[in-house]
């Protein structure tokens, strides 16, 4: 019994204590740096700050180098899948963009009667200031879901700062450097945003699920949520401005969840517009 | 002569194969996310790890390991330094296998394999959720631990391959 405690202990000694051949550094150095790293980025000192930009700058331009040969089969992937069904398509498209048409003719009579009222009610009116990214690292990690962009602060890009794909929210600025920026996708678990959802005008906190999908929490008033009901921005917070689109509601009869189907498909995104809503009395 | 040259400086590049590889894996990721499989995502870098420190520590030095785990974080977002703490840990537990083994076997390796990625999951979850406060989805992990265990015997198959080819008799 002696004997093999002794094995395992040598065993264990040899195996993180001992620098072995063609090895320049020993095992439990190496780890014992490491929690240093772990404990200074905790307490966030400013060494690894340091650290860590220099490392964003080089791994993001390198990442999208590298992750060249795998875009161009993402890219071919996509292009054939999207060949097949051009045709179903583009009838779904037909049909609603007749509906789109028809909606058309009401909506510029109701953008005017908006603006009269907002400023009958002397609310900030926002100007948007929009810059265009293209996305350079899109990697899905069990952990966390985000994309890198090739904007930084040397093009004015804040921390908190909406991301949009075309009209629709997908996230926002969580990390800048000089010449890039992370964007928190709105499918992390750790996104969480004020949003309104309509008809019924219900406020609700719209939560990231790590997947495709999101979930309405925080509310009251489930029952009157509504299949199809469209998700928007509320507006609170002042971070983003309201009535920016999400996505669409699906209630899940089997859990009585409320799942949020986002407009825009996050593993499909090339070119984003980071956009800043700055309020500017009238 | 030179056709020679050309030769050597060919196998040389391929015996910094798993470097590059590492590398690359780290960079790239090798997501697969495109293809929209709700439940698929494997670890590639600790299926590498695990294999060359294991049948031939001297491929991947500890140090580059250490520079490789501060990249996976940049570019995967998670905090400094654990990514590199997985790995360093993952180098250990086949140290010790190493150590300890007289007579090598497949299925020992992958079941010992199985069981460091457990535990390396184990710490690093526990680590992001309690010290950083990160939300995390916990079956994500559990299903990445299951294929990157799955896919360990298929690569192992092919690293063997690639070790015989390359380094040959030298290989332990």
């Amino acid at each position: 019994m002696q004997a093999s405690r002794d094995d395992f202990v040598i065993a264990i000694r040899s195996a993180f204590l001992k620098k072995e051949n063609k090895q320049k550094f020993s095992l439990v150095a190496l780890i014992f740096l490491t929690f240093l790293i772990l404990v200074s980025e905790k307490f966030n000192l400013k060494p690894i700050d340091y650290l860590k930009i220099s490392l964003r700058e080089i791994a993001y331009r390198s990442t999208f180098i590298v992750s060249i040969p795998e875009n161009f089969i993402k890219k071919s992937y996509i292009a054939t899948k999207n060949h097949f069904s051009v045709y179903e398509e583009n009838k779904i498209l037909k049909e609603r963009l007749d509906i789109e048409l028809s909606k058309n003719y009401n909506s510029e009579y109701i953008i005017e009667e908006n603006k009269r009222l907002r400023s009958a009610i002397e609310e900030l009116e926002s100007i948007p200031s929009e810059i265009v990214g293209k996305v350079l690292v899109d990697k899905k990690s069990p952990f966390l879901r985000s994309i890198i962009v090739n904007r930084g602060s040397r093009d004015g890009i804040e921390l908190g700062m909406a991301v949009m794909d075309k009209s629709y929210l997908i996230g926002k600025i969580v990390e800048v450097t000089f010449t890039t920026s992370r964007v928190l996708l709105l499918s992390d678990l750790n996104s969480k945003i004020p949003v309104d959802l309509m008809p019924n005008n219900i406020q609700s906190i719209l939560s990231g699920t790590g997947e495709h999908h999101g979930l309405i929490q925080y509310t009251r008033q489930q029952s009157l949520i509504e299949n199809d009901a469209i998700v928007f921005t509320s507006g609170a917070g002042g971070l983003f401005k309201s009535g920016i689109p999400i996505g669409k509601i699906y209630k899940d009869p089997l859990n009585s969840r409320v799942i949020v189907n986002f407009f825009s498909d996050f593993s499909q995104l090339r070119f984003v517009k980071i956009v800043s809503f700055k309020g500017k009395p009238e | 002569m030179g056709e020679i040259n050309k030769l050597n400086n060919f196998r040389k590049i391929l015996e910094k194969g798993p470097i590059i590889l590492l590398i690359v894996s780290v960079l790239n990721e090798f997501d697969f996310n495109y293809l929209n499989l709700k439940y698929f995502s494997f670890n590639f870098p600790f299926i590498l790890i695990y294999f060359w420190s294991l049948k031939r520590s001297g491929s991947l030095g500890y140090g580059l390991i250490f520079l490789s785990g501060l990249f996976n974080d940049i570019v995967t977002g998670l905090p400094i330094g654990v990514s590199s703490l997985a790995y360093l840990l993952i180098c250990g537990f086949s140290a010790y296998l190493r150590n300890i083994t007289l007579r090598p076997s497949a299925i020992k390796d992958w079941f010992f394999f199985g069981f460091t990625i457990l535990v390396v999951n184990s710490l690093i979850y526990l680590i992001i959720s309690l010290i950083f406060n990160v939300e995390l989805n916990y079956y994500s992990i559990l299903v990445n631990i299951l294929f990157t265990f799955l896919f360990y015997i298929i690569f192992s198959g092919l690293f063997n391959y690639y070790l015989k080819l390359i380094f040959g008799a030298q290989s332990v």
